[in-house]
């Protein structure tokens, strides 16, 4: 298993070559791109920011967790951060077992934590005016008790 | 009543919203993370739109609101994530 966070370029070949196995059939490579639109808008590029000290460990932890569900311990994933442009890698999760269906599902499993917990933002560059973090606080947010 | 002082860390929107990546601020030594929301939002500025129950984490764990504090904890304060 293996997990980190990073300022480069992420090699997708390279987080695959951290698993494999010669008893395992199946491996399975997910990458998150950054997109060129959001909600309509042209996105020109992103800017990541992330809790590191907290990030690393907490990534980790979910790889741990996957490996711990689906049975397979050859998982590896790393999350980038910093300035991104379009179509560049943001993420990458590559797993192997001995079947395909615990790889897509560990691969799955893996991305589905990182968007529901990893302490990591992003704001999105736009062709068409200023930029602005996903996940704002809402409009009203602030009305008070 | 005592105090103590703990270490604020924002994050993206709320970074904006505070001004700052990371603040001191001296709290009642039974103060929970609760406490310093309330502190912060009674502040005024910017710093009144931070949500009532953001999320936050206590020394790199996310926590409840609840959470008593220690002298020199790590309390920070979490946007809605989006990674990926």
């Amino acid at each position: 298993m293996k997990a980190w966070i990073t300022r480069e370029r992420i090699a997708p070949e390279d987080v695959l070559r951290l698993v494999g196995d010669p008893g395992d059939g199946a491996s399975v490579l997910f990458l998150g791109h950054v997109r060129d639109h959001n909600d309509g808008r042209p996105v020109t590029g992103l800017s990541y920011d992330a809790y590191a000290e907290m990030a690393g460990p907490l990534l980790a932890q979910i790889v741990a967790e996957a490996a711990e569900t689906l049975g397979t311990h050859r998982i590896a994933a790393v999350h980038r951060i910093g300035d991104l442009d379009v179509g560049e890698v943001s993420v990458a999760i590559a797993v192997s077992s001995p079947h395909r269906a615990h790889a897509f599902e560990a691969c799955r499993q893996v991305i589905d934590e990182i968007k529901r917990r990893l302490p990591v933002w992003k704001e999105e560059h736009y062709a068409d005016g200023p930029a602005r973090w996903l996940g704002q606080v809402p409009a009203g947010e602030d009305s008070g008790e | 009543m005592q105090s103590m002082r703990v270490h604020l860390l924002f994050f993206a929107s709320y970074r904006d919203l505070a001004g700052t990546a990371e603040m001191e601020l001296d709290v009642p030594d039974d103060a929970t993370a609760a406490t310093v929301v309330e502190r912060l939002r009674a502040r005024g500025g910017t710093l009144a739109r931070l949500p009532a129950s953001p999320v936050v984490a206590v020394n790199r764990e996310y926590a409840a609101l609840s959470t008593p504090l220690r002298a020199g904890d790590e309390l920070a304060f979490l946007p809605p994530v989006a990674g990926g």
